[in-house]
């Protein structure tokens, strides 16, 4: 198993570093799209089968879709290559970085990092149930339901706020502003388009 | 389950069998629906090329074997040539989870399950292939670098985004029932009471319905074929495409569809059951593709007899009316599950 956990590490870190490297914005996308399809065959080592699945019906599978439309459709531009104006931020930039490698290595190498391990009390379910659909889906509606009938109504809240921003103006306030300047126009130039 | 030499090479055997056995059935699909079509038109089909045109399909081939391959000066070539992979590599991903039968007895080599493989979240596997599978459309519709190209791939994907909801939402019903994603388990569940226990009688009639309108918007087949209508928008997404990468797109459409009929054969019509496969386990296989081709050939027939949606009007009864009706049925399914049964 560890070849495949390093396969799939291998392809999202690169895809990862394709998506901040790369120029155009549409090759920027594929590589998200295929880092989220390895971190799915990452899930899949762990037997977290449902999640993986998951993983790649909505994220990459709807959500990476509204990205990749949303920069067809509004054309956005390869980026050039621009002159650093700030450049003492470069000798910020790297002993920060560094810091921060350092900060993962000590994390990486001091916590005690079993494999998922099921606590102990009472029955330890086998490894066959352990990601399915099943002991999800029984878990999710006894143990977490709070959390989960919350998340659902933070779903509808984003919902109804994206469409309340988004909306265009009503027809009633095009013709109540209308009704009001156009009072004096008589006459329209061509007769059976009047309204 | 250990990963021996054995469980390989028994794996590589069924796919190569079940890669070839569907691709010339897709092959033959396409005769079929040229030969269908022109019968409900009243004029016959291709039938020069070998006896009733049955060599029709390796001429296709050899035609689109020895076309030019074309590659527009203005298209990005990278993403050109990567959607029609991204299309057909999906398509034919799906394969290693049909069921095509149950257990079958082979005189030396013991007992074969007809599947290539049993995945627990088997009927996950296929929708999220399916998911991918729309990348290859936006990916051919931008990098052709043309208005119709264009068009006709974001209205292509968004359509088939948006009838994915009302597709995945229809399925519940049946996996409630089942109890489970497995698509042999789901056969299995559909198995005895003659017939009737079929979940297309057993109480999911309008997640049928609603199945298969969506899935024919999924696959983009009359009555939703707008965004590959010739008189809208030359050809749609793979205006551009020539020769060999025009006959992947092609054949991913027509893997699409087999896929969709097979679901549909498996969630609805009971797979592999019938009379007698107990008995005689070899009747399964032959029931299986007998409901596959049933679906394929009401395929044709719809496009020989409805006229096609505008892109309003699909889209509005994808997000208006089916999705809807689909949750209506997961709510009625359940009601009936807990109360009734």
């Amino acid at each position: 198993m560890e070849i495949l956990f390093f396969l799939f590490a291998t392809i999202a870190v690169v895809a990862a570093l394709n998506v901040i490297l790369q120029r155009n914005p549409i090759y920027c996308a594929i590589g998200l799209i295929v880092t989220l399809c390895s971190l799915a065959g990452l899930f899949l080592t762990l037997s977290a089968q449902f999640i993986a699945a998951i993983q790649i019906i909505v994220y990459a599978g709807a959500i990476m879709v509204l990205f990749v439309f949303t920069i067809m459709l509004l054309n956005v531009r390869s980026e050039e290559a621009k002159v650093d104006r700030q450049k003492f931020l470069r000798w910020l930039a790297v002993p920060l970085f560094l810091a921060l490698l350092g900060e993962v290595y000590y994390v990486v190498r001091t916590v005690n990092n079993p494999p998922p391990q099921i606590p102990a009390t009472g029955t330890a379910p086998p490894v066959e149930i352990l990601g399915t659909v099943e002991s999800i889906g029984r878990e999710m509606f006894t143990s977490y339901l709070l959390p989960f009938e919350a998340t659902s109504v933070l779903i509808l809240m984003a919902i109804v706020g994206a469409m309340l921003l988004a909306r265009r103006e009503k027809a009633s306030d095009v013709i109540q502003t209308q009704a009001t300047t156009t009072e004096p126009e008589e006459e329209p130039v061509i007769s059976g388009m009047g309204r | 389950m250990s990963v021996d030499a054995g469980f390989l090479i028994e794996a590589l055997i069924k796919i190569i069998i079940v890669f070839h056995v569907v691709l010339i059935i897709l092959a033959y699909t396409v005769l079929a629906e040229r030969r269908v079509l022109a019968v409900i038109q009243n004029r016959l089909g291709p039938n020069r090329v070998g006896p009733f045109g049955l060599l029709q399909p390796f001429a296709d081939l050899l035609k689109f074997i020895m076309k030019e391959e074309l590659i527009p000066l203005a298209v990005n070539k990278y993403l050109y040539l990567l959607a029609p992979i991204v299309t057909l590599v999906p398509a034919f991903m799906v394969m290693i989870v049909y069921p095509f039968g149950p257990t079958v007895r082979l005189p030396y080599i013991g007992d074969v399950e007809l599947y290539v493989t049993r995945l627990n979240i088997g009927l996950l596997f296929v929708f999220a292939l399916t998911s991918l599978g729309v990348y290859g459309i936006v990916l051919a519709g931008w990098a052709s670098n043309s208005k119709y190209s264009l068009l006709g791939g974001l209205r292509s994907s968004a359509q088939m985004v948006s009838y994915e909801l009302s597709l995945s939402l229809s399925v519940i019903g049946a996996v409630m029932q089942a109890g489970s994603l497995d698509l042999v388990e789901i056969v299995h569940n559909q198995s005895g009471a003659w017939g009737m226990g079929w979940h297309l009688f057993w109480f999911q009639p309008i997640g049928f319905l609603v199945y298969l309108i969506s899935a024919i918007a999924e696959t983009n087949r009359v009555p939703f074929d707008l965004p590959e209508a010739e008189t809208e928008l030359v050809a749609g997404f793979h205006t551009e495409y020539s020769a060999m990468k025009f006959a992947m797109f092609f054949l991913a459409e027509y893997a699409n569809m087999f896929t969709v009929s097979v679901i549909a054969t498996v969630l609805f019509l009971g797979g592999w059951n019938g009379p007698f496969v107990e008995q005689v386990p070899w009747l399964g296989p032959l029931y299986f593709f007998a409901k596959v081709f049933f679906f394929l050939f009401l395929y044709i027939w719809l496009r020989a007899t409805l006229p096609r949606f505008r892109y309003d009007q699909l889209m509005n009864f994808g997000w208006k009316c089916l999705l809807p009706v689909a949750l209506l049925n997961i709510v009625i399914s359940a009601a009936i599950g807990v109360f009734a049964l």
